[in-house]
């Protein structure tokens, strides 16, 4: 059978590229890294592709604010391009930095597509931080976290992750949409305050999809907890196959298989 | 037309920058300020519309959902200008890159927008409440700005500014030939080139022979091809080493200690040592791997964010150059600064306070290492008054690379490329001036040798070269480190010859002259030489990823290195008198044996109270708040992360990694460093340090048959005989203890004139070495951690403690330095290691964990608190030393006798080298023993599950009995910000 074909788009300052590729391979599909001048020139097509990875990293130095200039680029030079993908009914995923960009370039939420509608913003510790956080999965409509457990760990690695929103109706709307996916939570998957909210997201939001649930954006690493080994403290749990974030790209990538 | 944006947050959004700075006034002492706004400014250059400055504003430079933009083009109109705010606007200085400005620029063409010609930025506080002017002052100049890059500007002067000055061609000479020993020295002096009459005079000599005067251009090449920073001359030098009025010569200390044990040890797996510019060891049958720890001292106690920045910039870079490349897979840090909590009245004229000096170092390392998308693991961080005018910032990169990219070869006819960033002022003098001493002028006469980095611009340069060098498109690559231009090319055409067009450079701005083109230390600046046939491939190359290629030159077969600016000849040297013409310089070295004491103290009643001092101490408490700021899972390859435990804030003895996703081989990397040792003897600190990097390894679950070393020495100026002497019986311990345990030294490196002058009086920091360890881990699936994990679970005592306090953690609590150093015991410290290797390996161990500063108590309380379990403990089953010590050969006696420790304050806090604490499940306990039969070992204990350390002493009298959660507040209440 054909493999699940994979763009993970890089530009200057991608740097979770290398690994998000391997989480993709995996699960079995087939991951290239493409550089967005690659695309913009046409050289490599993302029709071609059945799922569009945005990986982590600080694309542009995510000087002029995190993952601005690449949305830009999106909204600018690749508008037709991820209009016609989108139609085809094909993935996304936006992984750290690459959910700064979704939500910059206006794909998620994802209304009015082009169109920013909520932001991810310095954390309210004014700092990067590299921690471990516990993840309620909410929302039954994404496809990218079907049949994961309520409760997930995935490190957040980042210093502009606060989420918030244009107004309240919007907030109202995704939380109806059932767009929500991801919210920071303690072990028992109870909502806390810092630093189980590592940034200070408008209800402690980590990640969210658009209406249709096959685009998806988070803050958190799935990439960085694919094997059992990078558990912070696996030295003192049972082992376990695999880590909590693989069966997000394994669920991308067999919507793909079955779908399109 | 030049155009000003400001933007801010929007009302009612936290505005979290202003949050983190009210904070750090109050850090200040400065309770009258009640809000705090911030301000980002953009001046765009440019024919521009003002729709289209709009359209950049709207679409470009502001968060649509946080942010607000005005187009300001009077003071007045700016955010907060006429509030009840006091405001101030501070900008780089001139000349300074600003890190923004390459990609806005891009952002701004990608809206179709062509005519921008130039963006700077600036950033505007404003400040609420009754601030006097004094006040105001000190926070713009203790918080804001670092005048070394920095300055208050008004808007005003943003409009009249960015005026590029031309430059027009002038051949400068010195005359040398004409000039006595004074005048060398005052030309030496002068131009900073830090060379002393002796260098000075066989330049004359050459110059004598070509019957000319040299140009400024061959002056400056020449100075820093022979500086310290470049050519290492006190360890390659002659030194007359003197010792209890016994002397001798070492005809250069590198190839008779440090690399001498690297070649009687003669490891198959060493691959390059001392050669490129990284050691290189064996990873697998395909690949290989590299480290380099560098130093960056100077430019960051002027510009702690910047020198740190740029230091960690540049030592990326050295495993980048090394062979034909590698690719960076890990960093380490370690610093060393002046106490945080030292008081402003006591600072030197010109230094920071150490806190800041703290803060920006830890953000230059975050911002450079974070960008470049390279794990930061491993590192210590070390507090002492010394460090106040001169801190230390060691920082380190494993790189790793296919095993047939391990050699590079320059050949005639490859061009001469430069690669990656452009050429700007800044820098100049950063090799001469690190070969200097700091004075509280540095900062006005070397502020141009402290830089900023870019590393998106390291970042995009690292991936092409990466892809060039898998399609063998380049013969050989090196850096533009220290020296810039200069270093890089004279080196590669050491052999051969080279020839380079100046004028082809290219510049970050107009106004440079040929000289400083050459010598600028501009960052991320690589040299390649390339044969012709490749050139257009490399174009695509780096093209694709928007990094430059620029044509220089070529390398060629005159032995030569000519230089040219538009087509006149500003240099001409011979290879031979500038690589090998510096006159060998002979310096003395006296070793006079301080006469420390053992301190009288009384045992404290409350041992438990000092255990919580001891777990407080700067050196010892947690750096949470560091190692967060670090991305440290980046690649995915962590293994065993810096902060491990049940609730992933203990701390661990080493980093491990797995390079390659699909294998289960990983990197163990170590750290071991204490000055407080060499206070008493640099001998035994640098035994130590090795003791403690290779313990570091073997805790994990490493193994000595793997392991290898690097040498960073940071010491005071070397022409003082007391400093060198120091040195000297450093590097002697490096040669006897890689022989004694098998590690081979394979890179090191040395930053000497470590020394800040207060009242005229020349302040060395104290003598340090920093032992890095990398070990070779055949399966992490084997790695041990250092937090207990059941109750029920044995603990065991592995080593000796011995009255060995002297510079120990305890002592200086009590505010003592005391004489028992310890030192490494050579009847066993090796046995232990490797059996307790072979118990790993046979997964026999629950949790290990080195004892080092604070000793056993400290140990015991990391492990129970980052378990979230107890411990019942006997101190009467610790085993205690009886051994003989043998001393170096120097040494009169041969021997001294350790004392055994007859006190439970000893045996809690001594720092004996070579002990673990090892966690054993009961059913192991047999098989455990086997392996370390007839080795110092002590059942002591056993792990709890009731939250508390209880310790029996030698009475068999509780004497500890600590709820362990207050412990680990102790542990991270010092270093919470």
């Amino acid at each position: 059978m054909k493999k699940v074909k994979v763009l993970v788009l890089r530009t200057a300052g991608t740097n979770c590229d290398k690994e998000t590729k391997f989480a993709f391979e995996a699960v079995g599909a087939e991951a290239d890294l493409v550089h967005i001048n690659e695309v913009v020139s046409r050289k490599k097509k993302i029709s071609s592709y059945q799922i569009l990875a945005f990986p982590g990293g600080f694309s542009y130095g995510d000087d002029l604010g995190a993952g601005k200039i690449l949305a830009n680029e999106l909204r600018f030079k690749l508008k037709k391009e991820l209009e016609k993908f989108l139609k085809d009914g094909k993935l996304i995923i936006g992984i750290c930095n690459g959910f700064q960009i979704l939500v910059k370039a206006g794909l998620l939420p994802g209304y009015n597509k082009f169109q920013q509608e909520a932001s991810l913003i310095l954390n309210d510790s004014a700092k990067f931080e590299d921690r471990w956080t516990y993840l309620s999965i909410a929302g039954g409509k994404c496809i990218w976290t079907k049949n994961l457990p309520q409760v997930i760990y995935l490190p957040v690695a980042h210093g502009e992750g606060k989420f918030i929103l244009n107004d309240e109706n919007i907030l109202e709307k995704i939380k109806n949409n059932n767009q929500i996916v991801f919210q920071y939570c303690n072990k028992n998957g109870g909502l806390g305050d810092y630093p189980e909210n590592p940034n200070g997201s408008v209800e402690n939001i980590a990640g969210i999809c658009d209406e249709s649930g096959r685009i998806l954006g988070l803050m958190p690493h799935p990439e960085r907890h694919i094997s059992f080994y990078q558990h912070p403290h696996w030295t003192r749990l049972d082992k376990k196959e695999e880590g909590d974030g693989l069966a997000i790209f394994r669920n991308g990538v067999e919507y793909a298989k079955e779908n399109l | 037309m030049l155009f000003r944006v400001e933007v801010k947050d929007r009302e009612g959004i936290f505005d979290a920058v202003g949050e983190s700075v009210k904070k750090g006034v109050l850090d200040l002492g400065i309770n009258c300020v009640e809000e705090v706004r911030f301000v980002q400014i953009y001046y765009l250059q440019g024919k521009l519309s003002r729709q289209e400055i709009i359209k950049i504003s709207r679409e470009l430079l502001i968060d649509k959902i946080s942010q607000e933009f005005r187009i300001v083009s009077k003071p007045k109109d700016g955010f907060f200008s006429d509030s009840q705010m006091k405001v101030v606007e501070i900008a780089y200085n001139p000349g300074v890159m600003d890190p923004v400005e390459e990609s806005a620029l891009k952002g701004i063409r990608d809206l179709g927008i062509k005519n921008i010609q130039a963006l700077h930025t600036s950033k505007k506080y404003a400040l609420l409440g009754n601030i006097s002017q004094g006040d105001f002052n000190k926070i713009c100049e203790k918080l804001l700005y670092n005048k070394t890059i920095e300055r208050i500007v008004n808007i005003k002067d943003m409009f009249s500014e960015h005026k590029p000055l031309e430059y027009k061609f002038k051949l400068v000479k010195v005359d040398i030939l004409g000039a006595d020993d004074k005048e060398l020295e005052k030309i030496s002096k002068n131009g900073q080139l830090f060379l002393n009459l002796t260098e000075m005079r066989a330049i004359k000599d050459y110059f004598r022979s070509l019957e000319r005067n040299p140009t400024d251009c061959e002056l400056e090449t020449i100075a820093q091809t022979w500086s310290e920073h470049c050519n290492h001359k006190t360890f390659r030098g002659l030194i007359e080493y003197s010792e209890n009025g016994r002397k001798k010569t070492i005809n250069n200390l590198l190839k008779s200690t440090i690399a001498k044990a690297t070649e009687e040890l003669n490891k198959p797996w060493c691959v390059s040592v001392f050669k490129d510019n990284s050691g290189v060891i064996k990873f697998d049958k395909d690949y290989n791997v590299c480290f380099k720890v560098e130093t960056h001292n100077h430019p960051s106690a002027l510009e702690p964010f910047g020198g740190a920045n740029t230091g960690i910039g540049g030592v990326i870079r050295d495993p980048m150059g090394t062979g034909l490349g590698s690719k960076p897979i890990l960093n380490t840090d370690v610093f060393c600064f002046g106490p945080i909590d030292y008081p402003y009245s006591k600072l030197p004229k010109g230094t920071l306070h150490p806190k800041r000096v703290m803060k920006g170092v830890v953000s230059g390392v975050r911002d450079y290492g974070n960008k470049m998308g390279i794990p930061t693991v491993n590192g210590a961080v070390l507090f002492d008054e010394s460090f106040v005018g001169n801190p230390l910032v060691y920082c380190g990169t494993v790189g790793i690379m296919p095993k047939d990219k391990s050699f590079k070869k320059t050949k005639t006819g490859d061009l001469v490329i430069v690669v990656g960033g452009k050429t700007g002022r800044d820098g100049i003098h950063g090799a001469t001036f690190s070969s200097g001493e700091l004075t509280h002028e540095s900062e006005s006469i070397s502020g141009g040798a402290v830089q900023i980095g870019n590393p998106i611009t390291e970042k995009k340069m690292l991936e092409a070269i990466l892809k060039a060098r898998d399609e063998n498109l380049y013969s050989a690559i090196t850096d533009c480190g220290a020296g810039g231009l200069s270093s890089a090319v004279g080196e590669m055409g050491e052999e051969l010859g080279a020839r380079v067009d100046l004028e082809k450079v290219p510049l970050k701005y107009k106004g440079l002259t040929y000289t400083e083109i050459w010598i600028s230390e501009a960052q991320e600046r690589m040299v390649l030489s390339v044969p012709k046939k490749n050139l257009k491939r490399l174009k695509e190359i780096f093209d694709l990823e928007n990094a430059d290629v620029t044509v220089l030159g070529e390398f060629t077969d005159t032995g030569k290195l000519e230089l040219f600016y538009q087509r006149k000849k500003v240099c001409d040297l011979d290879m031979e008198f500038l690589h090998k013409g510096n006159p060998k310089i002979t310096k003395k070295a006296i070793w006079i044996k301080k006469e420390h004491k053992e301190p009288k103290i009384k045992e404290a009643k409350d041992l438990g109270a000092v255990l919580n001092k001891v777990l407080s101490h700067p050196n010892i408490c947690s750096k949470e708040w560091i190692i967060r700021q670090y991305d440290h899972e980046v690649q995915g390859g962590s293994v065993l992360k810096p902060l491990a435990g049940v609730s992933n804030d203990g701390p661990q003895d080493a980093a491990i990694a797995r390079p390659l996703l699909n294998s289960d081989k990983g990197i163990i990397i170590s750290c071991g460093i204490n000055f407080r040792y060499g206070l008493i003897d640099p001998y035994w600190m640098t035994a130590s340090c090795i003791d403690e990097a290779l313990r570091q390894i073997i805790s994990v679950g490493g193994s000595l048959e793997e392991v290898a070393l690097l040498d960073n020495f940071c010491w005071g100026n070397p022409d003082k005989p007391d400093r060198l002497a120091g040195i000297v019986r450093a590097a002697q311990a490096c040669y006897d203890f890689s022989k004694y345990f098998g590690a081979p030294f394979i890179s090191g490196k040395d930053s000497l004139n470590n020394e800040f002058m207060v009242h005229g009086r020349s302040i060395p920091i104290a003598g340090t070495i920093l032992i890095s360890a990398i070990s070779v881990m055949r399966d992490v699936k084997k790695a041990v951690s250092s937090d207990f994990k059941k109750e029920g679970n044995l603990i065991y005592c592995l080593g000796e403690t011995s009255d060995e306090l002297g510079g120990s953690i305890y002592y200086d609590v009590l505010g003592n330095l005391g004489a028992n150093v310890p030192k490494v015991n050579k009847n066993y410290a090796k046995k232990i290691m490797q059996a307790l290797s072979k118990a790993t390996n046979s997964e026999l161990v629950c949790s290990s964990h080195d004892c080092s500063d604070g000793g056993l108590a400290v140990a015991l309380a990391e492990m129970a608190f980052s378990g979230g379990l107890g411990a019942e403990v006997f101190l009467g089953e610790v085993p205690v030393g009886k051994s003989e010590i043998r001393n170096p050969k120097s040494e009169t006696n041969p021997k001294s006798k350790i004392q055994n420790p007859k006190r439970d304050d000893l045996i809690l806090f001594s720092e004996s080298n070579s002990r673990f604490i090892v966690e054993v499940e009961k059913d192991k306990q047999k098989e455990f023993e086997k392996l370390i039969k007839g080795l110092p070992f002590g059942l002591i204990g056993c792990v709890t599950d009731k939250e508390q350390l209880k310790i029996f002493g030698l009475d068999g009298k509780v004497v500890v009995d600590e709820d362990i959660w207050n412990l680990k507040e102790s542990w991270q209440k010092t270093l919470r910000f």
